[in-house]
């Protein structure tokens, strides 16, 4: 017994060699910072360090819950993230069924070239060509507009239009990858159910309807359900590379209150407290997503 | 096999491609503007002529970013960043990967080495105590701030492994009967045969460190170690005039703002345009057939 499981631990040595570097890396950089998060509970002085400061218990999560504009950032968060989730599922099923109908396959090639680009790139240099554009003294788009007749638009200083340009802009990013994945998942519906439908006379709006709907719908309801993990993810870097003071009221979310609050204030216990809030209720509604996942589509992540 | 030639069929076609035509030129209209921009005297483009071409064509802009020292530093970084950043995550991933990828009576601590990656996936630690750890263990400032504290791809470990455990088992049993062991039969025969997802963890990887651009803004004190997006992030988002110089300002009075910023886009592109063929290729495949495994 005692030799076998010796001969044993010498087949197994090799493949924990493999994971030593990494479970070291990844116990001080990702389950460090877990631990880290007992500065939420401190009075943080950087020169005591993380074991050194002060503990004030549930001090920074009561001035958390005073803070004037926690309430509106969250429901700030909560609605810019629902509206991409919508239309991240909305806009890349539409395009993809669109495609589909498509023939020619240098069209369809093309246009699935051009869509995907985007997504790509990185927040700051689409920012970077969004002001541009989007200028309302001399952006392009504000030239356009001017030459039918409507007034320059400010798209990203109207507290009222900054949401609705943040959910737009973040479809022109990413909707290229979701169309791409929904296309694979058309492509593998069974052809002869179609040419069956086409025996039986349906016309195309019918086979839509009854074959490419229901073949996609395992799909869509994945996706959907997994996305819901991310209510609470209105995206940083959209958001901090976009936003100005004078759209706070429409366009704080918490994480860029959380990076406000740490670090430009110093407020690092209120910050880690927010953060931690987020991250709780992130990985509840993460479980229950997989849960649901499945259940509702077999969906595992292991 | 779809035949099914009515009148409204022929009509509902040339709607839809009228209408995927305007969504891809809405798509790369703003792309394609930049770059004339980019490329136009400065008076055309501050006097808003210029549309999709560009109008008295000049490459000045350009010269003047390339003289620009501050720039090509940053643009350095960046390259270093990667040809350091890129070859670790691969390392990481294939190592990591590997044992996960064994069966429960080959490695019996399995099942726990896989949930102790995989939750660092689901609960992160937040922005703040991230920054306190990168600071204790002294990293603020150094090229390895950026590099070491990602070093494993969580998501791309799952697509590799997932791979290695569709791998037949005949392939590693005949390698082990010749008396292989594990390093060998994981270079000599799995990665091999891995080389379409070993190009999309590649790809993911240096996409992640080219574009990552927040992480050199907080972990870097000295703007003169920031990656390139970083540095563009504080000159084209967050103009900080503490930042301009008097040279930079006698510059731009040759030089249009509108122009300049154009060609730094251009240029921060480049790359990206460079690997998009490739990335077309294993990007999706990879990523929708190994990332959701029904």
């Amino acid at each position: 017994m005692q030799a076998r499981g010796k001969e044993r631990f010498k087949r197994e040595l090799p493949l924990y060699i493999m994971l030593f570097p990494a479970v070291i890396i990844m116990l001080i950089y990702s389950y460090g910072p877990m631990i880290g998060n007992v500065i939420a509970f401190q009075r943080f002085l950087p020169g005591k360090g993380l074991f050194g400061s002060p503990f004030v218990g549930l001090d920074n999560f009561a001035y958390m819950l005073k803070m004037p504009n926690i309430w509106n950032v969250l429901y700030n968060t909560i609605f810019i993230a629902f509206m991409k989730m919508v239309m991240g599922i909305v806009v890349p099923v539409t395009v993809a069924l669109l495609l589909n109908e498509v023939i020619s396959s240098a069209f369809k090639r093309i246009v699935q070239t051009i869509i995907y680009l985007p997504y790509f790139l990185s927040w700051v240099i689409l920012s970077g060509i969004l002001i541009t554009i989007l200028s309302p003294s001399d952006g392009i788009v504000n030239q356009i507009l001017g030459s039918i007749g409507i007034k320059p638009i400010f798209f990203l200083g109207d507290a009222r239009i900054f949401p609705y340009t943040i959910v737009v802009t973040d479809i022109w990013k990413n909707f290229g990858f979701g169309t791409i994945v929904y296309l694979s998942a058309l492509t593998s519906i069974d052809p002869t159910l179609y040419e069956s439908a086409v025996i039986d006379g349906a016309n195309r709006w019918q086979q839509t309807k009854h074959i490419t709907l229901p073949g996609i719908s395992t799909t869509v309801v994945l996706l959907s359900v997994l996305s819901m993990g991310n209510i609470l993810n209105a995206g940083f870097e959209q958001i901090f590379n976009l936003y100005s003071p004078i759209v706070y009221s429409t366009g704080d979310i918490i994480d860029t209150l959380v990076y406000r609050t740490g670090m430009q204030n110093y407020q690092f216990g209120v910050a880690t407290a927010v953060g931690l809030m987020k991250s709780i209720v992130a990985f509840i509604m993460i479980a229950l997503s997989n849960q649901l996942a499945r259940k509702t589509a077999g969906y595992r992540v292991l | 096999m779809r035949l099914n030639k009515s009148r409204g069929y022929t009509a509902f076609l040339v709607l839809n491609h009228i209408i995927l035509a305007i969504l891809a030129v809405l798509c790369i209209f703003p792309i394609l503007h930049v770059a004339a921009l980019s490329l136009s005297s400065s008076t055309a483009a501050s006097s808003g002529k210029v549309v999709l071409f560009p109008v008295e064509f000049n490459l000045k802009s350009y010269t003047f970013v390339m003289q620009n020292n501050d720039f090509l530093r940053a643009f350095g970084v960046s390259v270093l960043r990667v040809a350091l950043g890129v070859p670790i995550n691969v390392l990481m991933t294939i190592i990591v990967a590997y044992p996960l990828s064994r069966k429960k009576s080959q490695f019996r601590a399995k099942t726990f080495f896989t949930w102790f990656f995989l939750i660092t996936m689901l609960f992160g630690g937040g922005l703040i105590p991230w920054y306190m750890i990168i600071r204790e263990t002294g990293l603020l400032d150094s090229i390895w701030a950026l590099v070491i504290p990602n070093a494993i791809p969580v998501f791309s470990v799952i697509l590799l492994m997932n791979y290695f455990r569709d791998i037949p088992a005949e392939f590693e049993e005949a390698a082990y009967m010749d008396g292989a062991g594990h390093w060998t039969i994981l270079w000599k025969i799995f990665l091999p045969i891995s080389t379409p997802t070993l190009a999309t963890v590649t790809l993911f990887s240096l996409i992640t460190h080219w574009n990552s651009w927040f992480d050199g803004l907080i972990l870097m004190n000295s703007p003169t170690n920031y990656p390139l997006q970083s540095y563009m992030q504080t000159i084209i988002i967050n103009i900080d005039p503490t930042r301009i110089t008097q040279r930079d300002l006698d510059l731009l009075k040759l030089v249009n703002e509108k122009t300049t910023k154009s060609a730094q886009i251009l240029i921060a592109m480049i790359p990206i345009i460079c690997v998009y063929p490739f990335l077309q290729k294993y990007f999706t495949t990879g990523l929708v057939l190994g990332g959701i495994k029904g």
